[in-house]
C-alpha cells in the first residue's frame, strides 16, 4: 500500500487516522518481532501471540513514539518487554545449553534430530545452534546480525549501556561458537571447508 | 583496553575500537601468527552469522489478525498531553521543601558542643511535635488519606470493570 515510504511517513499517516497504513509496518517488521518472540519461547503459538500483542501495543502507544530513535529500535524494545512480561505471567522456563539437559530436551522435541533438509544448510545449522542459546544471547545476536541495530540501539532495546551490550554480544558469540563446535562439529567443518 | 585477544579482535571486526587500538591490532595481525589464526577463525564465524542468521516466518494470517485486533482499539493520546509537567514539578517542590525543612529543623536541634561519649548529639527527647501537629491537624490528615484511598479504590475498580467489559 505504501511500500516505498519511510517508517516515519507511515506513522504520520496512521496518526492522522489512516489505520490501514499500519499494515505496512506490520508487514515490514513481523518476521523480526516474531523471531525475537521465538527466542524467548520455544512454542510458535506463544510467539505468535506475543508478536501480535507487540503490534497492538505499538499501535495504541504510537503517539508516544518520539522519533528520536528508529521505529524499529522502539518496536524491539516493546518486543523484549512484552516477552519478559509474558514469561513472568506464564512462568515459562527459558533454556540454556549451559545446562546439558536442554540437549535432551532439544532431541526429544525434534529441534536437533529434525528430518528437515534445512538441517544440512548453513541457515538451518545456525538457527539450530541459536535455539540452544539462552534467550538473551539469542536475542542480542539476532538484533545485531538481522535487526540492523547498533550496539547503542541494542543497549536502548535491552535497557543496558552500549558497553554492556558490547560485552554481552562478545559472550553470546563465544557461546554460539562453542555450541557449533560442540554439537555440530562435523557439519560446521563441511560448511567452512 | 580489553586484555584478551578474542575480545580485542571482535572490537576490531565490529569497528568499535579507537584508531590507536586499530593500528596496534593491524601490526599484531601482520607479525603474530597466533593473532592471525584467531582473526581468521573469528572472521569465519562472523561471516557465517551474517550470512546464516535467519528470521522465522509467522503464520499467513498474521497481519490480518493484527489489523482485526487494532480495528477495535484506538491510539492513546501521547503521555505528554495528559501529564502536566507543572503538577509533577509542584509535587517535587513540595517534597523537597518538606524534607529540607525537616533536615534544617533536625540540625538546629543538635547540640554541637556536647562532649559526652555515647550521648547522641540529636536531642530528640526535646522534640515536641504537639506544638505543630495538634489533634485537629491529625484528624484532617487522616480524613484526607481516607478520601485519597477511596479515590484510588474507585479508579482501580473502574479500570477492572472496563477491562472486563472489553473482554
Amino acid at each position: 500500500m505504501y511500500a516505498g515510504a519511510g517508517d516515519n511517513e507511515i506513522i504520520s499517516k496512521v496518526l492522522q487516522g489512516d489505520q490501514q497504513f499500519f499494515a505496512e509496518l506490520v508487514n515490514r517488521y513481523r518476521h523480526f518481532v516474531f523471531t525475537i518472540a521465538l527466542r524467548y519461547t520455544v512454542n510458535r503459538e506463544d510467539a505468535e501471540e506475543i508478536a501480535q500483542d507487540v503490534f497492538v501495543k505499538a499501535y495504541r502507544s504510537l503517539a508516544d513514539f518520539r522519533r528520536d530513535s528508529k521505529f524499529s529500535t522502539w518496536l524491539y524494545a516493546i518486543t523484549t518487554n512484552t516477552c519478559i512480561t509474558f514469561l513472568r505471567k506464564r512462568k515459562i522456563v527459558t533454556y540454556s545449553l549451559d545446562n546439558e539437559k536442554i540437549f535432551e530436551f532439544a532431541n526429544s522435541t525434534g529441534v536437533i534430530n529434525g528430518k528437515e533438509a534445512e538441517h544440512k544448510s548453513k541457515a538451518g545449522l545456525m538457527n539450530k545452534a541459536i535455539r540452544l542459546l539462552n534467550a538473551d544471547d539469542a536475542t542480542i545476536i539476532t538484533l545485531f546480525y538481522k535487526g540492523e541495530q547498533s550496539l547503542e540501539e541494542i543497549g536502548q532495546i535491552m535497557g543496558i549501556t552500549s558497553n554492556t551490550a558490547k560485552v554481552k554480544l562478545h559472550r553470546a558469540r563465544r557461546r554460539l561458537k562453542e555450541k557449533l563446535e560442540t554439537h555440530f562439529a562435523g557439519e560446521l567443518k563441511n560448511i567452512l571447508d | 583496553m580489553p586484555n584478551n585477544i578474542e575480545q580485542r579482535l571482535w572490537n576490531y571486526i565490529d569497528n568499535v575500537c579507537d584508531e590507536e587500538e586499530r593500528e596496534k591490532i593491524e601490526v599484531l595481525l601482520q607479525n603474530d601468527d597466533e593473532w592471525k589464526k584467531k582473526y581468521q577463525e573469528l572472521q569465519q564465524v562472523n561471516r557465517l552469522m551474517h550470512e546464516s542468521v535467519e528470521l522465522e516466518e509467522p503464520s499467513m494470517r498474521f497481519t490480518k489478525n493484527v489489523m482485526e485486533e487494532i480495528a477495535q482499539s484506538h491510539i492513546a493520546p501521547a503521555t505528554k498531553t495528559y501529564i502536566n509537567k507543572r503538577i509533577i514539578n509542584g509535587i517535587a517542590a513540595f517534597f523537597i521543601i518538606v524534607i529540607s525543612g525537616l533536615l534544617i529543623y533536625g540540625f538546629a536541634q543538635i547540640n554541637w558542643s556536647s562532649t559526652e561519649n555515647n550521648v547522641s548529639p540529636f536531642a530528640l527527647y526535646k522534640l515536641d511535635i504537639s506544638k505543630y501537629f495538634g489533634k485537629q491537624f491529625l484528624n484532617i490528615f487522616l480524613m484526607l488519606n481516607v478520601v485519597l484511598g477511596l479515590i484510588l479504590f474507585d479508579m482501580f475498580f473502574g479500570k477492572k470493570k472496563l477491562k472486563h467489559r472489553h473482554n
